[in-house]
């Protein structure tokens, strides 16, 4: 199939970006980077610079790929993410238009490439549960009902891939931030320290940067793993229960 | 050079406790002003970092990725195990221990194996007070599975995201040492050399990714934790960036490399579907409970096939060939990853494989289906179900227990395996080789530490499944954090490290000069298209079956490609810039290097154990025929300018009976 592709180009985060258009034949097994992939060798055959992009598993877990692809973060599929995207979903003829996630937040490095950093502080304000190597007893000591040890699980699928905040007019991180909240406020080990976690993460997040959450819902429509909006319930109301008993104030 | 493991002394099941209960230690205020590299985030990396950080060490990270939660272990499916014997079934310490120690095929350490048993209990404690959301039973306590190659139920896991989760757990362990201060974190930096201060390793050369700039790092010690080289093979179920650099750099500095030639392929990855491919994808060992592996017997049928003349399905039981249970009536379709690998590609290379290429065996499940949806039918009391109910409640059975896997696969190929046989063939998954250490992982270079896959540690000549979790969080977790006390007891008098010292500007010079050669070169072929070709190479003679011919042929091909990538290649862009085509091109000139090394280790094994097979080392039959008189040792290479040479390290079993592996 013979598609133009309609890239974001942009040198680095100072400069100016702007699209550029590109031919490139591709076949339906392949998958979305590999496409890009022969793009690239293309380029690089011509003397060209390569479409900078992130990637490393691909196969939908390590969260590093992104960009936009016409317009929906992570292209088109429901519950898929970049890598997992395969050609045969596109036709012959068809023009594609690839972009960075765009966020505050998510400044770019290169072309497609940005920096989700932001997301890493996030978890280092309280997505963790305090304990050192060495201290804990025996597993079994702590029974978790078989279905609360599956919500957290759910939760905590996120792949951190920030296709959330990409797909949010606000640019909110509520989705991301929620689903750590709700892994650890489901497990018995995680409400020792549940308001401190909650306050301190929701605080970082407008450190950040990152916008305020109008309920639109544009992230859990985006999001690869499909994690639901019913965590942002949860961090909400875990969050009004913390502010109004906690001593320490939200920062 | 003679090569000293540093065993402790004492019976196996002591020898651990009574080391740590006589270990020198670091007092607290010597702690503070000691400096650790770690290199790696992923379950070796971020584990130990996290855990030095909590005993009072500086330590700082590095990491390729642009965050810490991408490191490769984030892809691991099945599980981790562990010998809690939860499930009352006979499992020991010992057990763990003999199984992993026959699974490696009699070529690894009794004292780390049995270390690593140990330890592999204290490993789910940590893991679940971080709260990684193992699966559970209705009682709310452990559930658990079996993988290949065991009789017991000891695997954890959390649907297919183990990795996942417990990388998460040491990631989120990490990240609480980074809020403190503990921890600096040096992400999307890329460790190019290693630099050695009067004979210790003493700090890093890394180049930061988005600037492009060469920085100096300078610490008491440097830990290793960089994951496998199987993308040596080009198509791997590694992530694409996994590389050989950091290993690969300190063999050239001195460390030793270890068994390069025991590398693992797995036989259940969806098979190459063209050249543009870029990597290979895992289907979990799992599915081998309920997938039934055959080849249509007649060559009419294959023609068929791959012509789309008929469908699998059209074929009658008859004419099929279930090569597995066949030649393996023991174990069927649950022998080891070596073994059903080799059959894989015994019968392709007969010609019975089935698709276009002629590479790919299927993994049916319809006898499960069928097996499920009718004693479902019993359990809901269907009595004389039609075949449509039978199908419909078989399916829902097999949905859930293998759905994501079911779901990836459909998204790669578009066939639905619920109603067509998988198509599978084997595919490089992991390396049991690397950086040679001893019983406290430091390698031959005083200083510098390897845990994870990056070491040659625990596993021999063939890792069992789910073992390879338990390796990296032992490492990272209870043994570093413990044995690095040992080298760092000494140096506590020793200052801080100062990065101006003329060997950092040594090696500094060095790496920038590496690069600036690459950029400069006049050449007009991609890296990509070298990395290929080498992974052919390796995949053609180095694989899952090598003879001394092909090994000797290949060796001198790597070299002449290794000659051509200098002069040919085409790198664009500059050094000052995120470039990350500079930084394939390094990783596949380091490849290049390794690759001979992996080679020339292969070629001087006569022997065939594990992973390495060597055709001219067989049973009549077919199977591996090892050498225990000449080659019950660990094969540790300097790389000597191209020249390696070889250091024994002999294994001695004074606690297991060394036996032939059979599963017939
Ligand atoms: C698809 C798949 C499924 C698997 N499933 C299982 C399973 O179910 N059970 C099991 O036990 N094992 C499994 N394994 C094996 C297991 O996942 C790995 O062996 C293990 O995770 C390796 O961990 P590690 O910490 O040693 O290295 P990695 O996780 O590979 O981490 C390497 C780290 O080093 C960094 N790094 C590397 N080089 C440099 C450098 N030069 N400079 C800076 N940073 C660098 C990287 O950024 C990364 O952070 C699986 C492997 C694959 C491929
Ligand atoms: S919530 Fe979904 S979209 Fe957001 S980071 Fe996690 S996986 Fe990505
Ligand atoms: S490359 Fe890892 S999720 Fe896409």
């Amino acid at each position: 199939m013979k598609l133009t592709l309609k890239i974001w180009r942009q040198k680095n985060a100072n400069s100016k970006g702007q699209f550029e258009t590109y031919q490139v034949e591709a076949n339906s097994h392949m998958s979305f980077l590999e496409m890009l992939d022969v793009l690239n060798e293309n380029l690089i055959s011509q003397k060209k610079e390569p479409v900078a992009f992130d990637h490393d598993c691909r196969e939908g877990i390590c969260g590093a790929c992104s960009m936009v692809i016409n317009g929906h973060p992570h292209g088109p599929m429901q519950g898929t993410t970049t890598c997992q995207l395969h050609m045969r979903h596109f036709k012959d003829g068809d023009t594609i238009v690839i972009e960075p996630f765009r966020a505050k937040a998510f400044p770019v490095v290169k072309d497609l490439v940005v920096d989700r950093s932001a997301f890493d502080r996030v978890i280092q304000a309280g997505g963790f549960i305090s304990v050192n190597t060495g201290g804990p007893r025996d597993a079994n000591n702590i029974p978790v009902p078989k279905e609360d040890a599956e919500e957290a699980f759910n939760a905590a699928t996120c792949i951190g891939c920030g296709a959330c905040v990409a797909a949010c007019p606000n640019a909110s991180a509520m989705l991301f931030t929620s689903a750590k909240v709700a892994h650890l406020a489901k497990l018995p080990q995680g409400r020792v320290e549940a308001s401190r976690r909650v306050l301190r993460m929701v605080h970082q997040m407008d450190v950040e940067g990152f916008g305020r959450c109008s309920n639109i819902s544009a992230c859990e429509a985006e999001c690869p793993k499909e994690i639901s909006i019913t965590n942002i319930a949860l961090m909400n109301r875990e969050f009004f229960r913390a502010a109004f008993k906690s001593e320490e104030s939200p920062m | 050079m003679k090569l000293d493991a540093h065993i402790p002394p004492g019976p196996l099941a002591e020898k651990w406790k009574q080391y740590r209960g006589t270990m020198k230690l670091v007092a607290p205020n010597n702690k503070r002003n000691l400096e650790i590299i770690v290199v790696g985030t992923g379950l070796a990396g971020a584990a130990g970092a996290a855990s030095l950080a909590e005993l009072g060490y500086k330590v700082k990270v590095f990491t390729f990725h642009d965050s810490p939660r991408r490191a490769h272990s984030i892809a691991a499916q099945g599980g981790i195990n562990a010998a809690k014997n939860y499930q009352n079934d006979g499992d020991s310490i010992y057990r763990l221990f003999y199984d992993t120690i026959k699974g490696g095929d009699y070529r690894s350490r009794e004292a780390n194996v049995y270390r690593l048993a140990e330890v592999s209990l204290n490993i789910i404690d940590q893991a679940v007070a971080q709260g990684v959301p193992f699966a559970r039973e209705y009682g709310g306590l452990l559930a658990n599975r079996s993988f290949g190659g065991v009789q017991v139920q000891r695997t954890f896991y959390a649907k297919g995201q183990t990795g996942q989760q417990l990388l998460l757990g040491a990631y989120q362990a990490l990240s609480r040492q980074i809020a403190t201060g503990q921890v600096e974190l040096h992400h999307r930096h890329e460790m190019l050399d290693l630099v050695i201060v009067d004979g210790k390793a003493r700090g890093i050369i890394a180049r930061n990714l988005i600037t492009g700039e060469l920085e100096r790092h300078a610490a008491h010690a440097v830990v290793l934790a960089t994951g496998g080289y199987g993308n040596i093979y080009y198509l791997s179920t590694n992530a694409m960036n996994s590389n050989v650099t950091a290993a690969w750099r300190a063999t050239r500095r001195g460390a030793l490399m270890a068994n390069p030639c025991f590398v693992q392929i797995h036989p259940t990855c969806i098979p190459v579907s063209g050249d543009y491919q870029s990597k290979l994808t895992l289907m979990s060992e799992s599915l081998r409970n309920d997938g039934r592996v055959w080849v249509p017997r007649k060559m009419e049928d294959v023609m068929a096939l791959r012509e789309g003349r008929i469908k699998p399905r059209d074929i009658p039981e008859e004419d099929r060939d279930y090569y597995l249970e066949r030649r393996y009536p023991a174990f069927g379709n649950l022998v080891p990853r070596d073994v059903a690998s080799r059959a894989a590609k015994a019968v392709c290379d007969e010609g019975r494989g089935v698709n276009a290429s002629g590479k790919a065996v299927f993994l049916d499940f319809a006898s499960a289906i069928e097996r499920y949806g009718k004693a479902e039918a019993h359990v809901q009391g269907i009595h004389n179900p039609d075949p449509a109910t039978i199908q419909k409640l078989g399916k829902a059975v097999i949905k859930a227990k293998y759905g994501n896997l079911f779901e990836m696969y459909e998204k790669i190929t578009g066939d639905n395996p619920y109603d067509t046989p998988m198509m599978i063939y084997p595919a490089v998954h992991y390396t049991m080789g690397g950086l040679w250490v001893d019983y406290n992982l430091q390698t031959t270079i005083p200083g510098l530490f390897a845990a994870g896959e990056c070491n040659f540690s625990d596993h021999g000549a063939n890792r069992l499944g789910a073992s390879a979790l338990m390796q990296g969080l032992a490492d990272g977790y209870f043994v570093l954090p413990y044995t690095i006390g040992q080298f760092l007891s000494d140096e506590i008098r020793t200052p801080k490290i100062d990065p101006n010292l003329p060997e950092f500007k040594q090696v500094e010079d060095e790496v920038r000069a590496r690069l600036e050669k690459l950029l400069n070169n006049q050449g007009s072929e991609s890296v990509e298209s070298f990395h290929r070709r080498l992974g052919k190479i390796m995949w053609d003679y180095a694989g899952m079956s090598r003879n001394a011919e092909g090994l000797d042929k290949a060796r001198k091909m790597v070299r002449e490609l290794r000659e051509e990538y200098h002069r040919e290649v085409y790198v664009p862009g500059s050094m000052n810039e995120f470039n990350p085509e500079l930084e394939k091109a390094q990783r596949v000139a380091d490849f290049m290097e390794m690759a001979e090394l992996l080679i020339v280790d292969a070629r001087h094994r006569n022997e065939s154990c594990g992973g390495h097979f060597r055709e001219e080392y067989q049973t009549a039959d077919g199977e591996a025929l090892r050498d225990d008189e000449n080659y019950a040792y660990v094969a540790a290479w300097s790389w000597n300018d191209g020249e390696p040479e070889l250091t024994k390290e002999p294994l001695t079993f004074e606690n297991i009976e060394v036996k032939t592996r059979s599963y017939k």
